[in-house]
């Protein structure tokens, strides 16, 4: 085994262990602390947080490649293969290499087509084929084919089930510690929904996620649950694969175009005079291209730098993926406009406040000022306009990718599985799976952001705070 | 008045001029028009000769921002920066790089383009103000409460999805509608009830919820007790002072998307095959046409400004506050 960082892997692992150092911080700090804690009180937006975590856990899952080894190694060490693995890879590998020759459809036993089979005796027969891998270990499909599925359908439940009551149990066995009380009290207060975090609701969705996953245990090795692309690959593994792609342009992006918008921003509000007209030109020059425009052009001229720089990629993937990074800035540049204006005037204002004016003539420098005064009275802008932006960015993958601007064809991502199945629809009987699968855990995803986004909005907004 | 507007436009030239310049960086500096032909001819065994060709046929064979060769004026102005991007200014839009002329491809497309964006705009506006306006007044109800909730799942929703499910649903299964196409004259009517009907359902999330905002921000202000406590009608409250002074917020979004109606819109026009200048702009992204992507940034930005000076004018007439120094 031969670990591979891509570049994309590298900035999503800073993003993360940025996001660790603070929580450290925030935790030994009561006014960071009060909003998220105000966060944790909503039933929904604590719903939203159980699904983005687990989006979140595939992600990281999937951005853990390495080069697996080749059985037939020589004697100069081992042998890599060329392709990358990762570690999600390898734990739903029946998923990866269960792969049929086209399309079949969600839990079919045949092909979606009829092709000429050979019969026993030798003859020819137009009829459609039994799947190499989906449900053959059934002897007569037509018969079986139900009690089997429902069979392992309850199995998948009771295992989720199982599955849930452990989970209920260290959830329960962690905050009896934490709160000091009897491991009874402590449930009881749970399931009344008591306690000041809404547990029943946090349990209800994780519940439904570990029904879901021993459902997907139980049944994706026999079966294709989301049926099979046009090349016969598994439609619910090229799904879950595209988490990554939309969790990273949701992220990077914001990550990538955050230095700009604040530095920028922050100079324009705090110094004004000349620095302030220039930042503002230039922000307004950029702003008055059109999104999809700026984003298009930039793509066209991505695709003829990569063009010229064809040959100097290691594989495959690490072009597909500086093409994903390269969407990431793209996306960002376009989109840091409006998060700049916020921070300019929110800069401006504090620049004149009591303790700005206190500090300067104490002869604090501008740069301390800036740090640590100024940057600490906006954080709960960036805050809020960082999820905010996630879901639109997620939904917009889809669209780019769509008119060909943007991530790589060769990438799984819901938008090249949307723009694969979209000429489908045409054929009779349609082939609907892929759309429908690509389309919810989109959708599922987009909600959770949205729905979290509104809570941590709520929270963090002084403006509405004030309100309550 | 005259004096406002003009010094308006005036502010807009550096700012357009800006935009050239990073759409000429981004084409030709970033990219030598070498790469552009290579990329265009395809194969990596290309002669030089070949090169220079296409480069020749479209007039990236100049020296980028000063001519050496020349004499004069001309020294400036036989380059690829004034040729390719000063000239858009003029409204000169040249050929595009398969040899058409821009500029009348333009004006043939906007027809269309607007046949559908008008119909969506003046609909979605019309219908989100009322139903937005309607959840304000029933707030703090179970109704209020599932309309939000409703809301936020249909802004969860990719617009792919509903383009696709309404081609699927209505095209398809129901045949009430063509899948996709266009008509001149009245014809049209057929072609354009389903990405008029789309494009709407698939805003009205998003614009229920902001609009509601909106009203709900007015609704709790002093002035609207005041009127209430004089007697007045809840529906003269609601039509005459509220949605007057939720007029301001409502022109800063509406105004300023009032010109770029023009362009259409890129994705609907592509996949309902609706020859307007979205799928004009998709063609040319897809067909690698830098020409005609260069001319639609700029012809965007132009009417994204354009969008706003009438939103600052339009102020002037609403909000009495606002004056035109």
């Amino acid at each position: 085994m031969h670990p591979v960082l891509l570049k994309t892997d590298v900035l999503f692992f800073v993003l993360l262990a940025a996001l660790s150092v603070y929580v450290l911080y925030a935790r030994r700090h009561e006014h960071l602390c009060a909003p998220w804690r105000q966060v944790a009180r909503q039933p929904l937006g604590m719903a939203a947080a159980v699904i983005l975590c687990c989006y979140l856990l595939i992600a990281i899952l999937d951005s853990m490649h390495f080069r697996a080894a080749l059985p037939a190694a020589g004697e100069g060490g081992a042998v890599y293969s060329r392709d990358l693995t990762s570690v999600f890879d390898v734990l739903v590998s029946p998923l990866r290499t269960n792969v049929e020759r086209t399309y079949s459809a969600p839990f079919a036993a045949e092909a979606y087509a009829k092709e000429v089979v050979e019969l026993a005796d030798g003859s020819n027969e137009r009829a459609y084929p039994r799947l190499e891998h989906g449900g053959a270990h059934l002897r007569d499909p037509a018969s079986e084919r139900g009690a089997d599925i429902a069979a392992r359908l309850i199995g998948g439940i009771a295992l989720g089930s199982v599955l849930t009551l452990a989970l209920g149990v260290v959830m329960v066995t962690m905050c009896a510690r934490g709160a000091d009380r009897t491991w009874a009290a402590t449930a009881l207060r749970m399931l009344r929904g008591d306690a000041a975090v809404p547990w029943r609701p946090i349990f209800a969705t994780a519940g439904l996620l570990l029904l879901l996953l021993g459902c997907a245990i139980e049944l994706s090795p026999f079966y294709h649950v989301f049926g099979t692309d046009q090349v016969g690959n598994d439609v619910l593994y090229q799904a879950l694969k595209s988490i990554r792609t939309g969790l990273l342009i949701g992220t990077l992006t914001t990550l990538v175009m955050l230095p700009f918008a604040l530095t920028l921003g922050l100079a324009a509000g705090y110094f004004g005079g000349w620095v302030d007209d220039a930042i503002q030109y230039f922000y307004t020059t950029l702003s008055s291209i059109p999104g999809v425009l700026l984003v298009a052009a930039s793509a066209l001229m991505l695709e003829v730098y990569m063009s010229r720089h064809g040959d100097s990629y290691a594989s495959l993937a690490a072009r597909a993926d500086l093409r994903l990074l390269a969407l990431c800035m793209i996306l960002g540049v376009t989109n840091w406009t409006s998060l700049c204006r916020y921070l300019r005037g929110e800069a401006f204002k504090l620049r004149n406040v009591e303790f700005v004016e206190a500090a300067r003539a104490f002869g604090v420098s501008d740069g301390k000022i800036l740090r640590r005064h100024i940057l600490p009275n906006i954080m709960h802008i960036v805050m809020i306009s960082i999820v905010l932006d996630f879901s639109g960015l997620v939904l917009a993958e889809a669209v780019l990718t769509y008119v060909d601007i943007g991530v790589d064809p060769s990438m799984e991502s819901w938008g090249n599985m949307i723009n694969g199945a979209r000429l489908e629809l045409a054929r009779e009987p349609v082939v609907w799976w892929s759309l429908c699968a690509a389309f919810t855990l989109m959708f599922v995803l987009v909600l959770a952001a949205n729905v979290f986004a509104d809570a941590v909005r709520d929270a963090f907004d002084p403006r509405l705070r004030g309100a309550e | 008045m005259i004096a406002y507007v003009t010094r308006r436009v005036l502010y807009a030239l550096p700012i357009l001029l800006g935009v050239n310049v990073i759409t000429f960086v981004l084409f030709f500096v970033i990219n030598s028009p070498d790469d552009m032909a290579r990329l265009h001819l395809g194969s990596k065994h290309i002669t030089h000769a070949a090169v220079e060709n296409w480069k020749a046929e479209r007039g990236y064979d100049k020296p980028l921002l000063w001519n050496t060769t020349q004499r004069g004026a001309a020294q400036l102005t036989d380059t690829i920066f004034y040729q390719n991007t000063v000239k858009l200014f003029l409204f000169q839009f040249g050929q595009s790089d398969s040899g058409r002329d821009i500029g009348f491809d333009i004006s043939q497309r906007m027809g269309p383009s607007l046949a559908v964006t008008l119909p969506v705009f003046l609909l979605s506006l019309l219908l989100t103000i009322t139903l937005a306006l309607g959840f304000a007044v029933l707030r703090g109800t179970y109704f209020d409460t599932w309309a939000v909730v409703l809301c936020v799942a249909m802004m969860s929703v990719s617009s792919l999805f509903y383009i696709i499910g309404g081609q699927f649903l209505f095209g398809k299964v129901l045949r009430l509608v063509p899948i996709s196409g266009f008509d001149g004259g009245m014809a049209a009517f057929k072609f354009i009830v389903l990405p008029v009907v789309v494009s709407v359902i698939a805003q009205l999330g998003y614009g229920i919820r902001w609009y509601r905002t909106l009203f709900l921000e007015e609704i709790n202000r002093d002035y609207v007790r005041t009127a209430r406590a004089k007697g007045l009608a809840e529906s003269t409250v609601l039509l005459a002072h509220v949605l007057r002074n939720a007029l301001v917020p409502i022109l800063t979004g509406v105004v300023v998307i009032l010109p770029t109606l023009f362009i259409g819109n890129l994705i609907v026009e592509s996949f309902f095959s609706i020859p307007g200048l979205g799928s004009y702009t998709i063609e040319a992204i897809q067909s690698q046409d830098f020409a005609i992507v260069r001319a639609m940034v700029f012809l965007g930005s132009l009417l994204y400004i354009l969008g706003l000076i009438l939103t600052d004018i339009s102020y002037t007439l609403v909000d009495p506050r606002v004056r035109l120094q």
